[in-house]
């Protein structure tokens, strides 16, 4: 094979292959390309001796370093904890309202809570807790079970209508359906929305009320404004949980949709759930 | 030729078709079954238009043997353009997808279907039939043998697309493994794994024949990728299925052992599919159209052989901080380090061809095309080894700088490595004197570098600054962001991301018709390229 020959732009010596037309210089390998690979090779060595890397029959080598990815993560998580565990052991130890009073308590509890609420709460009540269509709005004063610490405390605790939890919120309104006539329905719903000022068929709302006193105020109140022992809403406010329209409220006084909460209590511990009443409570609305 | 046998074999396998679809074990089989039944249907019906029914004796071979077989290298050309048409748009569909939420269609255009296509589309029908055409052109050029096997590269390339056409079908149908980049359930893997065996035979087959004493490189790196990928598919896949005629498989391997069977897969897809396959390309077409001699042989070799070492042992390095054992971790992680120079081996001999030739880089678009995918190939194989630090992953990784990288390789070095091949293939396959325009192969230079560039410029950043809001931590030691938060963050550049994606679609446009023109044998009528006859500046 190899007669010689060179290529007359280069000067430099061919193999003297030639593959339909394409000729190889033999030009040698680069230097810096020669030693950058010898340098990490060495330092894939090196790597490999410092860190676990040969798997033997029932374990691996261990590596000078004695690195493990599981314990450089338990000392990450550790240490990140040591770091709150002053901060947390006091909260344990404290009821919500003497957490508040605590300026230091309150700033980390708000916190913690801020932080627990955007990886658990807020694929319902949304990231800045505005809520959404069946979902309340957490930065209001409009509260359907109370406002106060200890009541948003016990709300997120022990949830809503959550059959694994004893002290549940469980209050369900009753479907109307079978108990008013399609009419009557309609005129409660004329009623209802009459009294937020909406405009409504005003022979319609003068027939509501009193159904409207016979059915519903024995929850909702005579002034309908509501009854937080039970969790029904004002309803003489602007505010509209499951929608504002004549037909939306003539749907939810015939077959009410209830919304539910988990009892977090079971979920995240106690500590995180008084972090979260005293966030939520923050928000403007706490009582 | 006569086609009595395709066309009963194709017939039968029609006839097969509707019997599965008829006895299915479920919904999805069914459906699937019908796909295939009507296109092996009317592929019958076309193969059955051109049966003669002429007396055997007088028919007489249309080529002589000793000519190329290049007709199958045509059909191969023009469907890479069609594939890369086709998995363009879906990748700026599904881009758009991700930035309007309300841009899903269910059940069958959902982001989660149509992703599996945008990525099969680009990486196997484009890249796969690039691969297999060039694959074919190279191969009986520089063995100086016509392909061997016959018309067994008829069926490579036939079968090539009715694995394509089934596997997109079944995305949109539903049908999936859920392994990334072998979506394709057992009886669509069985198939390609048949077609595959037949392309290694035409290959290998072409190179023993061969009649040159030396086997040229790029024929080192289009059998390490046949072979390889050989290996990977039918490992990866080994699935057992429900039933023989239904649509679902339990795989052969569960938890970290599937785990890492799949990233030895993919990474290896991305190694001996798109980086070795496409090198082969490199080592031909850029000498060929610089007409300058290799840089040096004596790095092809060394380079070759270390990149084939090294890259096998890499896959770890997509499960770092994982349930995958440390040591495995390590391993993964320096064997990707230490493939820096082995990849950028090819790198060196491919812009060292052009030493002595830089004026090309001026005056011939195909060239800079072809250097600019060599750019893009040393960037992306540098971006890499980096990502696969521990240290770098914990932040880059599930991010879209993951997406960025891809992109940086899939469309700045084999897109580009790929129409620069096409724009060298297409005047010679059909005997034109040129292009039908050069202007445009320039148009398509610029629009494609510019998409590319704001592609991964914005996934950079967008990848970037979500891991940096996941590992955010406050004062108190708390996470700062919710998910959520650090999605609508992504808004403005998965945006950028769809303009850049929309760019480089445009490119790939006017290639279509810059190809389509040329096969059909118009010149367009256009001054010439600013060049040679121009090397002093205007000015």
């Amino acid at each position: 094979m190899a007669d010689k020959h060179v290529d007359e732009l280069s000067g430099v010596e061919t193999t003297g292959h030639e593959w339909d037309g394409i000729r190889e210089l033999n030009n040698p390998m680069p230097r810096w390309w020669v030693w950058t690979f010898y340098a990490t090779i060495l330092w894939a060595v090196g790597y490999a001796i410092a860190y676990p890397s040969i798997p033997l029959i029932t374990d691996t080598t261990k590596g000078w370093l004695g690195y493990s990815s599981r314990a450089e993560f338990t000392a990450e998580v550790d240490s990140a904890a040591t770091l709150q565990t002053t901060f947390l052991e006091q909260i344990a130890a404290k009821p919500v309202t003497e957490i508040d009073a605590d300026p230091t308590l309150r700033t980390f509890a708000i916190a913690g809570g801020a932080s627990a609420f955007k990886v658990n709460c807020s694929t319902c009540h949304g990231s800045g807790a505005a809520g959404g269509p069946g979902f309340p709005n957490l930065n209001d004063d409009d509260w359907l079970w109370g406002g106060n610490l200890d009541a948003i405390y016990h709300t997120i605790a022990h949830g809503i209508r959550d059959d694994s939890d004893a002290d549940t919120h469980f209050s369900e309104m009753p479907a109307f359906a079978g108990v008013l006539e399609p009419e009557q329905i309609r005129e409660t719903a004329a009623y209802v929305v009459s009294l937020t000022g909406t405009p409504s068929n005003p022979a319609l709302v003068e027939a509501g009320k009193q159904l409207f006193v016979d059915n519903c105020a024995s929850c909702h109140g005579e002034d309908a404004k509501g009854n937080r022992e039970m969790g029904a809403p004002n309803l003489a406010d602007a505010i509209w949980l499951k929608g504002k329209s004549e037909e939306a409220i003539i749907r939810q006084i015939s077959t009410p949709r209830h919304g539910v909460m988990p009892a977090w209590t079971a979920r995240l511990g106690d500590t995180t759930v008084k972090q979260l009443a005293i966030f939520v409570h923050s928000l403007g609305g706490g009582e | 030729m006569n086609y009595t046998f395709s066309t009963i074999s194709l017939a039968v396998a029609a006839f097969l078709a509707l019997l599965g679809a008829g006895m299915a074990h479920d919904s999805l089989f069914s459906a699937h079954m019908w796909v295939l039944f009507f296109v092996l249907l009317g592929s019958a019906i076309v193969m059955l238009g051109r049966v003669k029914f002429s007396p055997a004796g007088k028919t007489l071979p249309q080529h002589p043997p000793s000519e190329y077989f290049d007709d199958v290298v045509r059909y191969g050309v023009i469907a890479t353009v069609f594939w890369g048409v086709v998995g363009f748009l879906v990748g700026v569909v599904i881009a758009l997808q991700l930035a309007y939420p309300e841009l899903n269609i269910a059940p069958y255009f959902n982001f989660g279907r149509m992703r599996p296509l945008h990525t099969s589309a680009v990486v196997f029908a484009f890249g796969g039939n690039a691969l297999i055409a060039t694959s074919f052109y190279v191969v009986q050029r520089t063995c100086r043998a016509r392909l061997f096997g016959g018309s067994l590269g008829w069926f490579v390339f036939w079968g090539y697309q009715l694995f394509i056409v089934m596997a997109a079908t079944g995305y949109l149908l539903g049908i999936t493994q859920s392994r990334e980049y072998a979506e394709p359930e057992w009886y669509v893997d069985i198939w390609l794994t048949i077609v595959w065996v037949a392309y290694l035979i035409a290959f290998l087959g072409t190179i023993l024949k061969r009649k040159e004493p030396h086997i040229y490189v790029a024929n080192w790196f289009y059998l390490a990728f046949i072979v390889t990928i050989a290996m990977l598919h039918v490992v990866n896949n080994l699935a057992v299925p429900v039933s023989f005629l239904g649509s679902r498989s339990y795989s052969l391997f569960s938890g970290v052992q599937d785990a890492l069977t799949q990233w030895w897969y993919g990474h290896n897809a991305v190694g001996f599919f798109l980086t070795a396959g496409f090198l082969g390309m490199m080592y031909y077409f850029v000498p060929k159209q610089a007409n300058r001699p290799v840089y040096s042989y004596r790095l092809s070799i060394i380079h070759f052989w270390a990149l084939i070492f090294m890259y096998i042992w890499a896959g770890p390095h997509h499960l770092h901080y994982t349930a995958l054992p440390d040591w495995a971790q390590t391993l993964g992680m320096v064997f990707s380090v230490m493939l820096w120079m082995p990849s950028w081996g090819g790198m060196i001999n491919g812009l060292m061809t052009l030493s002595g030739a830089w004026d090309k880089i001026r005056t011939d678009p195909i060239i800079r095309m072809m250097i600019m995918a060599i750019a893009f190939y040393g960037m992306s194989t540098f971006e890499g080894p980096m990502m696969s630090i521990k240290a770098v992953n914990s932040l880059s990784h599930y991010t879209d700088w993951t997406i960025g990288h891809v992109h940086s390789g899939a469309l700045g070095w084999v897109g580009m490595v790929t129409f620069g091949a096409i724009y060298h293939l297409t005047p010679k396959l059909w005997g034109r004197e040129r292009l039908y325009s050069l202007r445009m192969v320039n148009w398509h230079f610029w629009l494609a570098t510019l998409g590319i560039v704001v592609y991964a410029a914005v996934m950079w950043v967008a990848g970037i600054q979500q891991g940096l809001m996941w590992r955010e931590y406050d004062s108190q030691g708390f996470l700062v962001y919710s998910f959520a938060e650090t999605v609508a963050a992504m808004f403005p550049y998965y945006l950028l991301r769809a303009v850049g994606g929309a760019l480089f679609l445009a490119g790939g446009l006017v290639m279509a018709w810059n190809v389509t023109m040329t096969i059909l044998g118009y010149q367009r009528d256009e001054a010439p390229m600013p060049g040679a006859a121009l090397a002093q500046p205007a000015e």
